[in-house]
């Protein structure tokens, strides 16, 4: 029976339940002219959100009914990202959302919603758990996919992620019933001993490729990476910017629950599937982004090679290997917001900024608009001393140290392939004439301005002062 | 404060680009003084830095250090030798006569184009200073971002496709680097230069590091085969952008050679001194008869510019030939000191050289040789300045060009009197290029029309040509106080070549 210690244990979760729950009880009995007042509810829901789970945060991991739960280190730094950037999304969104009449309560609710199960995710002690937090984070993603339902893109692009994401969500089922088959237990703990000992090994293996599967689907790794430019382009980029940050942050944590917390014994197996993912994810991604015109499927296919060097990390299958992961992670996590932050920022009623030539002569309209695009590109890029170059630098490390050096040369190469559409951006901001009659103008909204400036900001800052995070994401994985 | 002098010298212009940029496009002029202000106080600085720094001892001096990563041990470190020293004053001179050249002619976003170079002058000083390799590589690569910019905006009709080819090239050969370093690193437990350069380590690492570096240092250098980006992005390139490229950034690949190849992978540099020898050869010759058919002013000093890096890093590779194979240290200390006393020169000769090609382009927008013709009738003080640096750059004594060539030459005759000589081509084919170039620019006949409406220099591009040409004389009358500066640290450097890992 759950005591009131598993209560206690769970509660930032338990809050976020509540407080969605009340948002949306609220919103029916708002007139539409107040939501301003539910969006910026909705931000003190996920910051109080973060406190709780800061000052809650047990010395020791601890778990919660009877092993279904877990609250350690790592889902204390996941959980702390997760809902940073979701409340960073939803202050971007709120002008975009407003001028396309999508400025509805279900859009933070169904948001809360997912962020819920990213953290049930991060936080899963066991094969269920997992499956719980991954089915509540996408059911709630198709649905926010499909917010502008009048748009075919949209719809397309739902039925699409849906008819993928249940495709993998089986896959994962699967693996998991071969795994349960093998090992007789869901618990993630037993499973790490039971896995050992197992009488057969081969379904075990059988099991593990099927939930691979499942993980490379979330991540967005090749080949796996199908639905991820269509869902990136057919959203609404109020959505697309939410899908492109927070839930990369789960993906890495449900890679950690499954195969290191789960399958650890397995890791000279898994590693080697891994190294295949990543090197698959770095050439699609960094080659097919290379002739995309429209800059949201850039980013998607920038997403896919970003997580074939957040694998570099996981390869390592050493607490260092998922230290850096992690940092990669929320690297990518923060570029990914401010990147999706700034096309945001610059549609407005009627004109989206979705193409890359809309950006052209950024630099003559908006310089500091397109010197923050332009910190968020050399820091995707890889260039140092923004952020991105030293997140590169430890998964480069960290796959070197595994013994893969040639994956590290794979990484280091495609890193040079990518820098080509990264610099392109730039080029068209700052290089490139106005495209006659358009405007472009940076959103007047003061909280998008302060928090975006400061979002893109904080990529030079952490570019000198990556020490404490990266000192966190190492504390955390004991060694 | 004087603890962190190196500290002030590398943020000074950096952060002095916020105040420049806040100025504004609206108030240019405030920005042009701001910055001109940064970049005379940078200079004072490095002057100061000068008289704090004891020559006669060898071992790095001003050194600061704070741990920057407690969980990685990586350390934020400064510290200047000699060589250190007299890279830096080049740059802070050379960063006060670009922020002067550009005064009036940079007249699109001045402020941003300022800031700019300021940030840019920051970052090479921290190049010079850093001893720690991933302090180093990040100042490395950040230089890279200013450039890019420069070259971008304020560029020629082709200047996406140099800045872009600038950028790609660069970045490819110090990935490689950063690979290498990632490498010792995990072998080492450190970035410290220093600890890196007692490591052991057998032939096969040092080889695949060997050629990681040359990678990243001959896109520098730049050497051939990977040259190419250079003519383009000087020809793209605005004046200012092509002086800092040619003076100070170019400097930074044989520097690099000094503090990563040389002390880090000493045998495996001995092992392949013939490729970069051999390469160095290939560059004063071949790069040479390049230069001659060139029929854009900026391209042909560009090959120039190659054909004299040549000497460079031949001086630097021919050491390891006389240390190892003859235990020749005189001779090794006098290549190596040609190779460094030829960085500062050519650093003087080719800003000098790109600012008089910008002189000509802002009068007539153009840099084609065959649109100039008896330049000298309309020009005679500009006239005069061109063939100072033409002779300076062909190497003519009395000049700047002539004292690290000829040391080069001399002690490659100590190693073999075959690589002297094609050396010493370059003094004929120098010559050549470079007054058949003055010939068809400042003598003849006025053909063109335009050329006759040409007004002479006004002062403030004499003090820029005038400061140019101090420098180019003293160093080429009196090179003593700079061989001086950095003489126990070529001797240190040398001493080191003789140290087996194996």
């Amino acid at each position: 029976m759950p005591n009131i210690n598993d209560i206690l244990i769970m509660l930032p979760e338990l809050y976020l339940v509540v407080a969605a729950c009340l948002l949306l009880l609220l919103d029916a009995f708002m007139k539409p002219e107040q939501r301003g007042v539910l969006h910026w509810l909705s931000v003190a829901v996920l910051l109080v959100g973060i406190y709780l789970v800061v000052a809650g945060q047990p010395p020791q991991p601890v778990v919660a009914f009877g092993g279904m739960f877990v609250r350690d280190g790592v889902a204390e730094i996941l959980k702390v990202f997760a809902l940073l950037c979701t409340a960073l999304v939803f202050i971007y969104a709120r002008p975009y959302l407003i001028d396309r009449k999508l400025f509805i309560g279900e859009f933070y609710t169904l948001t809360i919603f997912a962020v819920i199960g990213i953290m049930l995710l991060v936080s899963a002690g066991s094969l269920v758990t997992v499956y719980l937090g991954l089915e509540l984070l996408t059911l709630s993603s198709y649905a926010l996919v499909a917010l502008n339902r009048d748009s075919p893109l949209s719809s397309e692009a739902a039925i699409k992620y849906f008819v993928l994401g249940a495709l993998a969500s089986g896959m994962l089922l699967y693996g998991m019933s071969m795994v349960y088959g093998a090992t007789a237990t869901l618990d993630l703990a037993s499973l790490h001993t039971a896995a050992a000992h197992t009488g057969m090994p081969n379904l075990l293996l059988f099991g593990l490729i099927f939930m691979i599967v499942g993980i490379g689907f979330k991540l967005g790794a090749a080949p796996f990476h199908m639905w991820i430019p269509d869902v990136y382009q057919g959203s609404p980029t109020a959505v697309t910017i939410f899908i492109g940050s927070a839930p990369k942050l789960a993906a890495f944590g449900m890679a950690y629950r499954l195969l290191e917390s789960g399958l650890g014994d397995l890791s000279q197996h898994w590693q080697q599937m891994l190294a295949v993912l990543a090197v698959l994810s770095l050439a699609i991604g960094n080659l097919v982004a290379i002739v995309q015109t429209n800059l949201k499927r850039l980013l998607a296919y920038s997403t896919i090679s970003h997580m074939g060097y957040l694998l570099l990390g996981l390869v390592n299958a050493g607490p260092e290997g998922y230290a850096s992961a992690l940092f990669y992670a929320i690297s990518y996590a923060l570029m990914g917001t401010a990147a999706f932050g700034v096309i945001l920022a610059l549609a407005r009623a009627g004109f989206e900024c979705e193409e890359i030539d809309d950006l052209k002569g950024l630099n003559q309209r908006s310089p500091w608009m397109a010197f923050l695009m332009m910190l968020v590109m050399f820091s995707l890029a890889g260039v140092p001393p923004l952020f991105g170059f030293f997140a590169k630098l430890l998964v480069l490390q960290a796959a070197i140290h595994a013994g893969m050096l040639w994956l590290a040369i794979v990484g280091a190469v495609f890193a040079i392939i990518g820098l080509y559409y990264y610099l392109r951006v730039v080029k068209v901001m700052y290089f490139d004439q106005p495209n006659e009659g358009a405007e472009l103008k940076m959103q007047q909204d003061p909280s998008v301005r302060v928090v975006l400036s400061l979002n893109a900001l904080s990529l030079l800052v952490l570019g000198f002062a990556w020490g404490p995070l990266l000192g966190w994401c190492r504390s955390v994985f004991p060694g | 404060m004087f603890n962190h002098l190196l500290s002030l010298l590398i943020w000074l212009p950096i952060v002095g680009a916020i105040p420049v940029l806040l100025a504004g496009s609206g108030r240019p002029n405030t920005a042009r003084w701001i910055s001109l202000l940064v970049a005379v106080l940078t200079f004072v600085l490095s002057l100061y830095l000068l008289s704090q720094y004891n020559a006669a001892d060898s071992t790095k001096q001003l050194a600061e250090d704070h741990l920057w990563i407690a969980s990685l041990g990586v350390h934020y470190s400064l510290a200047v030798d000699g060589i250190s020293i007299a890279l830096i004053l080049l740059t802070t001179f050379v960063g006060i006569l670009v922020i002067v050249g550009a005064w009036e002619v940079i007249q699109n976003k001045p402020h941003q184009y300022m800031a700019a170079m300021l940030v840019l002058e920051g970052l090479m000083i921290g190049v010079f200073c850093a001893t720690d390799a991933l302090l180093f590589y990040v100042f490395f690569e950040a230089m890279l971002i200013p450039m890019f910019i420069l070259i971008g905006i304020w560029g020629g009709p082709r200047r996406v496709y140099a800045t872009l080819k600038f950028f790609i090239y660069t970045f490819l050969g110090s990935i490689f680097m950063l690979v290498g370093l990632i490498y010792l690193y995990l072998k080492a437990g450190t970035f410290d230069l220093q600890t890196l350069a007692a490591l052991p380590l057998d032939m096969k690492e040092q080889t695949w590091l060997f050629f990681a570096f040359l990678a990243a240092f001959a896109v520098k250098v730049p050497m051939v085969p990977v040259h190419t980006w250079l003519p383009d992005a000087h020809v793209e390139a605005p004046t200012g952008g092509s002086v800092v490229l040619a003076a100070v950034m170019l400097k930074i690949g044989g520097y690099g050679f000094l503090r990563f190849s040389l002390p880090i992978v000493p045998d495996a540099s001995e092992a392949y001194a013939w490729v970069v020898i051999g390469l160095s050869l290939i560059a004063v010759v071949y790069i040479g008869y390049i230069a001659l058919v060139q029929d854009d002013m900026k391209k042909l000093v560009a090959y120039s510019s190659v054909a004299h890096m040549g000497f460079v890093t031949l001086g630097i590779f021919i050491a390891f030939m006389l240390v190892r194979g003859a235990g020749n240290l005189d001779a090794a200390k006098l290549g190596m000191q040609g190779a460094m006393v030829q960085m500062i020169s050519h650093g003087f000769v080719s800003g000098a050289m790109f600012s008089c090609i910008g002189v000509l382009y802002d009068r007539l927008h153009t840099r084609q040789i065959k649109d100039y013709g008896g330049v000298i009738n309309v020009m005679p003080w500009f006239g005069f300045f061109y063939v100072l640096f033409a002779m300076a750059n062909s190497g003519l004594p009395g000049t700047s060009g002539f004292v690290g060539e000829f040391q080069v030459v001399l002690a490659s005759f100590q190693a073999n009197p075959w690589i002297a000589l094609f050396a010493a081509f370059t003094l004929i084919i120098g010559a050549a290029y470079t007054l058949y170039m003055v010939k068809r620019v400042l003598w003849g006949d006025i053909t063109n029309p335009h050329v006759a409406e040409m007004k002479d220099i006004n002062g403030r591009e004499l003090f820029v040509l005038g400061a140019f040409a101090a420098a180019v004389l003293a160093l080429g009358i009196w090179p003593q106080p700079l061989i001086h500066l950095m003489d126990s640290s070529v001797t240190q450097l040398v001493q080191q070549l003789g140290n087996h890992k194996i």
